[in-house]
């Protein structure tokens, strides 16, 4: 064999098992919803898709599987999560890449990246010890502190990382001559970040939030420490709208992680379809952030 | 008339220093800027022309660890003790890379003056077609304003960024090597532009192209650093004579093009 049709098997070899590499990551998610699926097939089909995603009661003895409840539940907290989290988290990334002088960013970073490494079992320790006594003390009938609003701040919390440092790469991916063009025209610093700079990485700071939401979606043991994890639908607990957050609830993950040591039968399958509805939810959750991310460039 | 105004200097900078902390890039400056008329600074690589040009508007400013001495005048009045955001409308700046913003051509025009405080859609309906106008885009774009910006041709941006830059009426408009990106064609344009453009604005231009600094300027400052690479102004004058009969024998080394 010469070296030159050795060197093109070699070329024909590499291509083939990056290809596989590639494949395999998308093989690897099919599979798993492939399994799951099957594994909830029989709820799906005894119970029917609609009443579980309608119907509030969960109550396994009684054969009543309605996941409505975990549903409102994963989703007011990470609406709660967003709400807190999005902010603190933009305003830690315009502040590193525009604002702070480089030894205020050496420390302010690696916090940052410490707090992405921390286990989320013990953010629900700190959740259960800090936040609960704190979010108790707002007076309201029935307040126990465990609920969607002390869920939310350690989810905050927990997603701030992510943002914060894609937000913070896509705002210095963003080219100086926008900067200079700006600030050229009389336009002061923060006027720049907001009209110029936020905008043109708008596209990298929704796939951020993004990639934020998918990791509050999925995010279990310290929802399961600090939400209550009472299955009610979410509801305000005193006049005041915002006070749905002081409510107890459950998330979709935690539902899955509390029951599934024990469940057996229909019961088993039902959570097996809990988790083919999270697996949705976060797909629809990612394929509408591509459509954003699309729209935004185009505009 | 034409002549009252040629005699006035609009920018002047006075014994005027730039260090990048401590290696001084510019050395005791004193140039004059005439109203009204283009003045080109030529020069090799590194000679501080740019510095200098940015110097005009304080864009410096933004970089950390610089210091100046010696002062520079808009009208008469220092630019330092200005309000970095009022010097900067009244001395406008086209950069050497077309650096529109990723808006729409109108949104591109109009940034300065919402900046400034025109709201109002019509008023800035009417200064954005005004500015495409005098950056003779107008007709290529009119029907195309909520285009992108970046959507243009790279002559285009060009010329969509000096209407950006004389949509809020400056007094003072600082091109850095404003075609250097660009082919012929479109700088030819650029060029053309400058000459219909000087009856209203006052002009400074760095370039590095000789021949364009010939053929548009009215008067060339051309610089060159010392023994020790700081940037200095070896002379200033009427175009015609630094290109014809230069006072100092560096400048005509470099005219000839025997370094540089």
């Amino acid at each position: 064999m010469t070296s030159g049709t050795r060197r093109t098997g070699i070329e024909k070899a590499m291509k083939t098992v990056l290809l596989i590499s590639a494949l395999a990551s998308v093989l690897i998610v099919l599979l798993i919803f492939i399994f799951t699926m099957k594994e909830a097939t029989p709820a799906f089909r005894e119970i029917g898709v609609w009443k579980m995603l309608s119907d509030t009661t969960w109550r396994p003895g009684n054969d009543q599987f309605g996941i409505l409840a975990m549903i409102a539940g994963s989703g007011l907290v990470t609406l709660g999560a967003v709400l807190i989290g999005v902010p603190l988290a933009l305003g830690t990334a315009v502040f590193l890449s525009e604002i702070a002088p480089c030894w205020i960013a050496g420390i302010v970073r690696p916090s940052i990246e410490l707090l992405a490494g921390i286990p989320s079992v013990v953010y629900g320790l700190f959740g259960m010890v800090v936040l609960v006594p704190l979010v108790r003390t707002i007076p309201a009938p029935g307040n126990a502190g465990y609920g969607l609003l002390a869920a939310s701040i350690v989810l905050a919390v927990m997603i701030l990382p992510t943002i914060a440092n894609i937000s913070e790469f896509a705002i210095r991916s963003v080219p100086k001559g926008y900067k200079e063009g700006s600030l050229a025209l009389g336009a002061t610093k923060w006027e720049t970040i907001s009209r110029v700079i936020i905008p043109a990485a708008k596209p990298g700071i929704i796939s951020a939030v993004v990639l934020g939401l998918g990791r509050a979606l999925g995010e279990t043991i310290a929802m399961i420490m600090v939400i209550g994890n009472s299955v009610i639908l979410p509801t305000a607990i005193t006049d005041n709208p915002l006070s749905i957050f002081l409510s107890r609830a459950r998330t979709l993950t935690g539902n899955i992680a509390v029951e599934i040591s024990y469940a057996t039968g229909i019961h088993e399958s039902a959570l097996f379809a809990t988790g083919v509805v999270l697996f949705i939810l976060i797909m629809l959750v990612n394929g509408s952030a591509r459509f954003l991310m699309k729209m935004g460039v185009k505009s | 008339m034409e002549a009252e105004r040629a005699e006035k200097t609009r920018m002047m900078t006075e014994d005027y220093s730039l260090f990048y902390g401590d290696f001084k890039a510019l050395n005791n400056i004193n140039i004059k800027i005439p109203t009204n008329k283009i003045t080109a600074f030529i020069g090799p690589s590194g000679c501080g022309k740019s510095t200098l040009l940015r110097s005009f508007n304080r864009m410096n400013d933004l970089i950390p660890g610089v210091t100046t001495a010696g002062t520079i005048f808009l009208d008469g009045r220092n630019v330092a003790r200005e309000d970095v955001v009022e010097l900067r409308k009244k001395v406008g700046m086209v950069f050497q890379r077309p650096n529109p913003f990723p808006k729409s051509i109108f949104d591109n025009v109009a940034y300065g003056p919402r900046l400034h405080g025109t709201k109002n859609r019509s008023d800035l309906a009417v200064i954005v077609e005004k500015s495409l106008k005098r950056a003779a885009l107008w007709e290529e774009v009119k029907d195309d304003l909520h285009k992108s910006g970046m959507s243009l041709s790279g002559g285009q941006q060009q010329r969509l960024c000096i209407a950006r830059a004389i949509a809020i009426e400056p007094e003072v408009i600082l091109m850095d090597e404003p075609a250097s990106a660009l082919d012929p064609v479109a700088t030819l344009k650029i060029e053309e532009l400058m000459n219909v453009l000087k009856r209203n604005y006052t002009i400074a231009i760095v370039t590095h192209n000789m021949q364009q600094a010939g053929r548009v300027s009215d008067y060339t400052a051309f610089m060159l650093t010392d023994e020790k690479r700081a940037g200095n102004l070896i002379e200033l004058g009427p175009t015609k004579q630094i290109f014809t009969t230069p006072s100092d024998s560096r400048t005509e080394d470099y005219i000839s093009g025997r370094f540089g």
